[in-house]
């Protein structure tokens, strides 16, 4: 299926923080009463790269991108995002890192009783940018995830996967310095992930975007990981064997509220550990 | 299917309420705060005005005249033994504008709002909009709660007084129609009998409750857990605790405006 028509937007450059790192964790933890749900998880999300996160449900995995948000507060470790360190931000500093930071959530989490329009434009609204520049942007944004016709329509008239795309283009209309995709395939059709896999990885190709994607689809990740977005011919296409995606590409397994993997895709497949064998089989 | 009876300890169901009071403390406090500080969601704030004001006026006007009807009638009945049929108006008038207009319209307003506040939120906390809302940068609080707050406040203050007026009108109807009385008679002692002490006391009223049912209503949405099943839990939950908080805040105002200004 071809790709939706490239934005005429200039992409966001990566902005390197001062720590290095887009995303950094640093022996985090965080129990919900008894619960243990993260146990000391340690890992880096160089600028650029994207991350793909797995583990099996109840994880932790959409608890590890609250955190990074600073929606949820870890009850030790230190998390950085762009150079910033949110365990020690208050709510107020939040909101002016959170600018700088996209994210898709599970079902989307669009704005019920907005427009497709102003669940887009919301944070443009929110900056006071002109209408005229907000309605361009909008337009922009909802062409490249290919829904310009849903512009006046309300979320409950659309599909689970119209939303999730307009969830995209909500993350990306201010073209964030880092994206979190929280389950973007998750209870999709094979067809319409396959159309949001395609989706992200032209937003990784044509942004260059830092981003940590959570997902139970192996299947998903490894598209990611062998395929290119090709911009002449407007598509999602596979890489020549032995050629490696210009955008680097990593994997991070979680289990029992640690990390059990954090490699690229020829250290997983060529994993010897038992458990990530028998995931990745 | 079994059932299994869970104990909890006294001592973690007063930390529950500790918590929750000391939560809705803070919400209470940012919202006001909130007024103070940039952005003001003013448009959001009509709106919820609209909703809020212009969409209980039916239920209002409704009760207001019931109640000013009832009141004349039951006063009625009393005051015909000794003669003094006339002083209806002066029941009546004191019994809406200190009490009854603040009190009935608070509750209704609870009733029809707090449970409407409390669903809203609560099923945007569920959905995870909250959470979109802060990701997006934007502090829910100002963004939901605060326009809330001036709205209740401010639109209960003038639904009090359609009340109290309405109040009148039915306690007039009542005293012309079914006793006989004076139409100059009585409006002349509706007006008479007030004094400063009961037209504040009627107008401060109406305030405060808006303030509770806003706070209240926005806690509970605030703080749903659980889906659908939380969501519906909250609502009732809210009606309840806004309605009891205003029977007794509106005790203490009273008492407290007795002790400023003196009894009559």
């Amino acid at each position: 299926m071809p790709a939706p028509s490239l934005p005429s937007g200039n992409p966001a450059a990566a902005v390197v923080s001062p720590s290095g790192y887009a995303i950094e964790f640093d022996k985090v933890a965080i129990a919900f009463d008894e619960n243990v749900v993260l146990d000391g998880v340690s890992f880096q999300l160089p600028h650029g790269e994207t991350k793909a996160l797995f583990g099996v449900a109840g994880s932790g995995k959409s608890t590890l991108l609250k955190l990074a948000m600073g929606l949820l507060r870890p009850d030790s470790g230190r998390i950085f995002v762009l150079g910033e360190e949110v365990t020690r931000m208050s709510e107020q500093e939040l909101f002016q890192l959170r600018r700088r930071v996209g994210i898709v959530f599970q079902e989307g989490a669009l704005f019920d009783s907005l427009k497709v329009y102003e669940n887009v434009a919301f944070r443009l609204m929110e900056e006071r940018i002109s209408a005229a520049e907000v309605e361009r942007r909008v337009r922009e944004v909802l062409r490249f995830v290919e829904l310009e016709e849903t512009y006046d329509m309300f979320p409950s008239e659309l599909s689970g996967g119209m939303r999730r795309r307009v969830a995209i283009a909500r993350a990306i209309v201010t073209e964030p310095e880092v994206l979190l995709y929280d389950s973007p395939t998750g209870g999709l059709d094979p067809v319409t992930s396959n159309t949001i896999v395609e989706l992200i990885v032209k937003q990784r190709d044509v942004y260059k975007t830092s981003a940590l994607m959570v997902t139970h689809r192996l299947q998903d990740a490894f598209t990611m990981a062998t395929h290119q977005f090709d911009k002449a011919t407007n598509q999602m296409v596979v890489l020549p064997k032995g050629r490696h995606c210009d955008v680097p590409m990593s994997f991070l397994i979680l289990r029992d509220g640690k990390v059990i993997f954090d490699g690229d895709g020829h250290e997983l497949a060529t994993s010897r550990d038992e458990y990530i064998r028998e995931y990745i089989s | 299917m079994a059932f299994e009876l869970e104990l909890i300890s006294p001592v973690e169901v007063a930390k529950g309420y500790v918590l929750a009071i000391q939560e809705y403390t803070l919400l209470s406090a940012q919202s006001l705060a909130n007024f103070f500080r940039h952005p003001l969601y003013m448009g959001d704030m009509l709106q919820q005005a609209d909703l809020i004001g212009v969409g209980s006026l039916p239920i209002v006007v409704l009760t207001g005249l019931s109640v000013g009807a009832l009141l004349a009638l039951n006063a009625a009945s009393t005051l015909e033994r000794f003669g003094s049929v006339t002083l209806i108006g002066q029941l009546v008038s004191l019994g809406m504008v200190t009490e009854l207009g603040p009190l009935i319209t608070g509750l209704m307003v609870a009733g029809r709002n707090a449970s409407g506040m409390a669903s809203e939120l609560g099923s945007m906390v569920v959905t995870e909009q909250i959470d979109a809302m802060r990701a997006l940068g934007t502090d829910p609080t100002k963004k939901l709660v605060t326009p809330r707050v001036g709205a209740t406040a401010f639109m209960l203050f003038f639904l009090t007084i359609i009340a109290d007026l309405l109040g009148e009108i039915g306690g007039y109807g009542v005293a012309h129609l079914l006793f006989g009385v004076d139409t100059n008679q009585y409006w002349t002692s509706v007006w008479q009998v007030l004094v400063f002490r009961d037209v504040f006391t009627g107008l401060i009223k109406p305030v405060l409750f808006g303030f509770i049912i806003s706070t209240v209503g926005c806690y509970y949405g605030m703080s749903t857990r659980g889906g659908t099943q939380g969501v519906g839990r909250s609502t009732t939950q809210a009606v309840v605790a806004a309605s009891v908080l205003i029977l007794i805040t509106d005790f203490f105002v009273t008492k407290l405006i007795f002790a400023i200004f003196g009894y009559r």
